[in-house]
């Protein structure tokens, strides 16, 4: 069978991990750097993801698209309050949010897709071999159309998503094979955009959920606005200086209050500066970890009535947790810490990087489903009970939540009128009694035959399948014929609209390739042209002054090269660069050996 | 909570859907997969949650054996590891899978496992709502109208009675809470007395007659305790 990847798909960062010798290893990128920055950047002619990405947020803010997972499976109305927070334009379209580049719209599963493919890219350099299977990690907490919406990115991307899976299980998963953890454990993820807790019971390789709880829309972005809203409301009042009009000071605001806030799990106080436009000048602040804490303490504290309810629906008390497990950067928090200490009474563990735990884990779900072990087996929940509309708006539920997933449940249903050839279904998730105060998944219409009022009997299943996903299928009681069902998601791409930018991401995938190759010629260029130099200046006097000459010359051509369009010439130049030093690279070996050697006795070399 | 398991059962056979393998068409003699082209066999609709978990009809069960059984069968099918399988066969799984988790959550629960068990003894619970014993009915009509006056108050803020009136909700919930208590502790010894029918043979007809009370007392209390959670959660949802 073809190699199957994990990939952590987050609200910040991104990896992609596989499973070497019985232990998942993160892929690094060339950088060394296993974190893939969930940034996006769409220039005219250029597609950029990840780390060089990230330099586009403050220099191109409209066109640079970060934190895309709190749009997925959403729509407009549902981001309404934080729509101020991003510079890039928004609108919607058939449920589902478009974010505006210039005169183009993408989906988020669209954007989400060139993440997933730079991730893609990176494990296909790391084997050498086309990657085309994977299994993707989604927060606990995520209802349907957000899965589904993960689901549609890993097509468009061109990866078969084999299965979804919870992040806070993936990282239990790395738990038990890593650490040996058994027992009852708590996972507690706090990640960049969402907050899950799951309870869990780990006996002889069987990861048994029996509760999960979150909030989908809470993370460290909101942690971070809390010390952007503060900068914002000094620059106006001190400074006379609006920054809501300049949308690459938001982005300095943004990235500045997210560094306090990292610098402030490390130290007590923190230094802050934000370049103002010409003339404005700059704005410095100190902050404190109290000060930050006071900020930001209700946070922390929207967290615990969650992890209250899953120990509830678990039937368990804090003092039943035997282990607590931190995973998302969030947890990095000292506030974060020790809230949850006190209310499971025991100290969390992180042996792991809670950055890299959720791809761990996605990479050893991936393993069990090639089929390369037998021994661990995940049982997770649905996280959202599942119910459809009845009479006067009022939910019948089907599938309660926490319960086991794959789960189904059957539904009969017939006419209220004679010769009635149709009844409207319409599917919901959440908890409360009345339809309009749920989570509209779909609506789809039963056919049944012309006859009188209560004759015809249609059996519905609904099944939420291993990926946590609803499929209908309908049944004919009377004729045993089965019907397929058109169902319409409510917040989600149309089966047609996934296939065109499917198509459509081929057609950019020529251009991507272009414009990564280019990238990845300059930073090379740029690399070498800082080794030479340092070796220029180190053994300059080695060698004679023609040499030196001609490793100038081609040091200036690269130069040139490095400023065109054409990864190809750049890399040409490279390899003159390379030819030119090579005299000086050896000579320089050579000292480099003797200094290491003089002053030695032989006893001490050999 | 759980008396151990008393009675020792002869071990049933699953049922599968069909005697004849879905594939190959041959016979099957294995329990899950068929022994001729070794694919996984649809576990029959009609299968009840104590069979296909392998334990006796009884209301007093080991909770450990059933999670063991459970883990056994979720590795069997589980859709984990029929991946690299047909599209029959991972749906099969999945179906097998669905059903098995089904009765692994009824059973798990005392209160669930006695409903199912009256369903398949006598049609279904629910569907038969029992009026309330007249103490509970009148004690729950007061606690209605506490109720509303807690809510009148609050919402006109008045402090010195809101906090009189909460300290009164709250003793009528623990007084309703110890009521659920000794419905429960009630319901355990029918599930003691009826499970010890299970271990006799004799006149049909006596046993019968035996028996009817105890379903009809068990019904009474699954229906009274529905109702009065559903008193207790409205309380607390008000009083918070």
């Amino acid at each position: 069978m073809a190699r199957i990847v994990g990939i952590d798909l987050g609200t910040t960062n991104s990896l992609i991990a596989y499973m070497h010798d019985q232990a998942p290893r993160v892929i690094a990128g060339r950088n060394g750097r296993t974190l893939v920055p969930s940034v996006v950047a769409m220039m005219d002619n250029s597609l950029i993801v990840g780390d060089p990405a990230k330099e586009h947020l403050v220099r191109n803010p409209e066109r640079t698209i970060y934190s895309v997972k709190r749009f997925m499976g959403k729509g407009l109305e549902d981001v309404a309050e934080e729509l101020k927070y991003f510079p890039y334009r928004l609108t919607e379209q058939g449920g589902v949010i478009r974010i505006q580049i210039g005169e183009k719209t993408y989906s988020p599963p669209q954007i989400s897709a060139m993440i997933l493919k730079e991730l893609k890219h990176r494990a296909e350099a790391h084997f050498g071999e086309d990657i085309s299977k994977a299994v993707i990690t989604v927060p606990a907490y995520f209802n349907d159309s957000q899965r589904q919406a993960t689901k549609d990115a890993g097509t468009i991307a061109g990866l078969e998503v084999l299965r979804i899976i919870n992040e806070p299980t993936a990282a239990s998963l790395a738990y038990g094979l890593q650490e040996h953890t058994q027992g009852t454990i708590a996972v507690y993820d706090l990640g960049g955009g969402t907050f899950d807790i799951s309870i869990l019971k780990l006996k002889d390789g069987i990861f048994e959920v029996l509760a999960t709880n979150g909030n989908t829309h809470l993370g460290g972005d909101d942690f971070d606005r809390r010390v952007a809203d503060v900068i914002i409301q000094e620059l106006r009042e001190q400074h006379r200086f609006d920054p809501e009009q300049h949308p690459d000071t938001m982005q300095s605001i943004r990235l500045e209050a997210e560094r306090t806030k990292v610098r402030l799990s490390e130290d007590q106080k923190a230094m802050l500066t934000i370049e103002l436009p010409s003339e404005t000048g700059q704005y410095r602040r100190e902050f404190t970890r109290d000060q930050l804490e006071a900020l930001t303490r209700d946070l922390v504290e929207q967290t615990l009535g969650p992890c209250r309810q899953a120990l509830n629906d678990a039937d368990l008390q804090p003092s039943d947790i035997d282990e607590v497990i931190l995973v998302g950067g969030s947890t990095r928090m000292p506030l974060v810490r020790q809230r949850i200490q006190e209310l499971f009474g025991t100290i969390p563990h992180c042996e792991l990087n809670p950055d890299e735990v959720v791809a761990l884990g996605a990479a050893v779900q991936a393993d069990i489903l090639s089929g390369a072990t037998q021994d661990l087996l995940l049982l997770d929940v649905t996280p959202l009970s599942l119910g459809i509309e009845t009479m006067g708006g009022v939910v019948s539920p089907l599938i309660r939540r926490n319960t086991t997933i794959p789960a189904s449940a059957k539904e009969l249903f017939t006419t209220y009128v004679d010769g009635q050839t149709s009844v409207d279904i319409h599917v919901l998730q959440g908890e409360r009694e009345l339809a309009k105060d749920t989570r509209s998944l779909a609506r789809f219409q039963l056919k049944v035959p012309p006859l009188p009022a209560g004759v015809p009997r249609v059996e519905v299943m609904f099944l939420i399948d291993a990926n946590g996903i609803l499929n209908v299928t309908a049944k004919d009681v009377r004729t045993g014929q089965v019907q397929s069902i058109e169902v319409k998601p409510s917040y989600g791409l149309s089966d047609e609209e996934v296939e065109r930018m499917i198509s459509e991401s081929f057609k950019f995938a020529a251009e991507d390739l272009k414009a990564r190759q280019l990238i990845e010629a300059r930073t090379e260029a740029e690399a070498i042209h800082k080794a030479t130099q340092k070796a220029l200046s180190l053994g300059g006097h080695l060698i004679n002054a023609e040499e030196k000459a001609a490793i100038q010359e081609s040091l200036a051509t690269l130069e040139t090269a490095r400023t065109g369009e054409d990864h190809r010439v750049i890399r040409a130049r490279i390899a003159d660069v390379e030819k030119a030093t090579h005299h000086l690279a050896e000579v320089l070996m050579d000292t480099t050996l003797k200094e290491a050697l003089q002053n030695k006795k032989l006893t001490e070399i050999f | 909570m759980e008396p151990a398991q008393r009675t020792a059962s002869k071990r049933t056979e699953v049922q599968m859907a069909r005697s004849m393998c879905w594939h190959c068409q041959s016979e099957v003699t294995g329990e899950y997969f068929c022994q001729q082209c070794v694919k996984v066999q649809p576990l029959s609709k009609e299968l009840d949650y104590f069979t296909c978990l392998g334990l006796p009809r009884l209301l007093t069960i080991d909770t450990a054996r059933l999670e063991a059984k459970f883990y056994e069968l979720s590795r069997t099918f589980h859709p984990d590891f029929f991946q690299n399988k047909t599209e029959s066969e991972q749906g099969i799984s999945l179906g097998n899978s669905a059903l098995l988790n089904m009765a692994y959550r009824t059973l798990k629960d005392p209160i669930r496992r006695a409903e199912y068990l009256l369903q398949l003894e006598a049609g279904s619970a629910k569907d038969i709502r029992t009026p309330p014993p007249a103490d509970l009915f009148e004690e729950i009509l007061a606690l209605q109208e506490d109720l509303e006056e807690f809510r009148s108050a609050s919402s006109q803020q008045e402090a010195t009675s809101l906090g009189q009136l909460r300290t009164k909700l709250q003793a009528d919930q623990a007084s309703l809470e110890q009521r659920q208590k000794d419905m429960e502790a009630r319901l355990f010894e029918l599930f003691m007395k009826w499970d010890s029918f299970q271990d006799r043979t004799g006149q049909d007809d006596r046993l019968r007659a035996e028996k009817d009370p105890v379903l009809k007392e068990m019904r009474e209390i699954l229906s009274n305790r529905t109702y009065l959670r559903s008193i207790v959660d409205d309380l607390v949802a008000t009083t918070g």
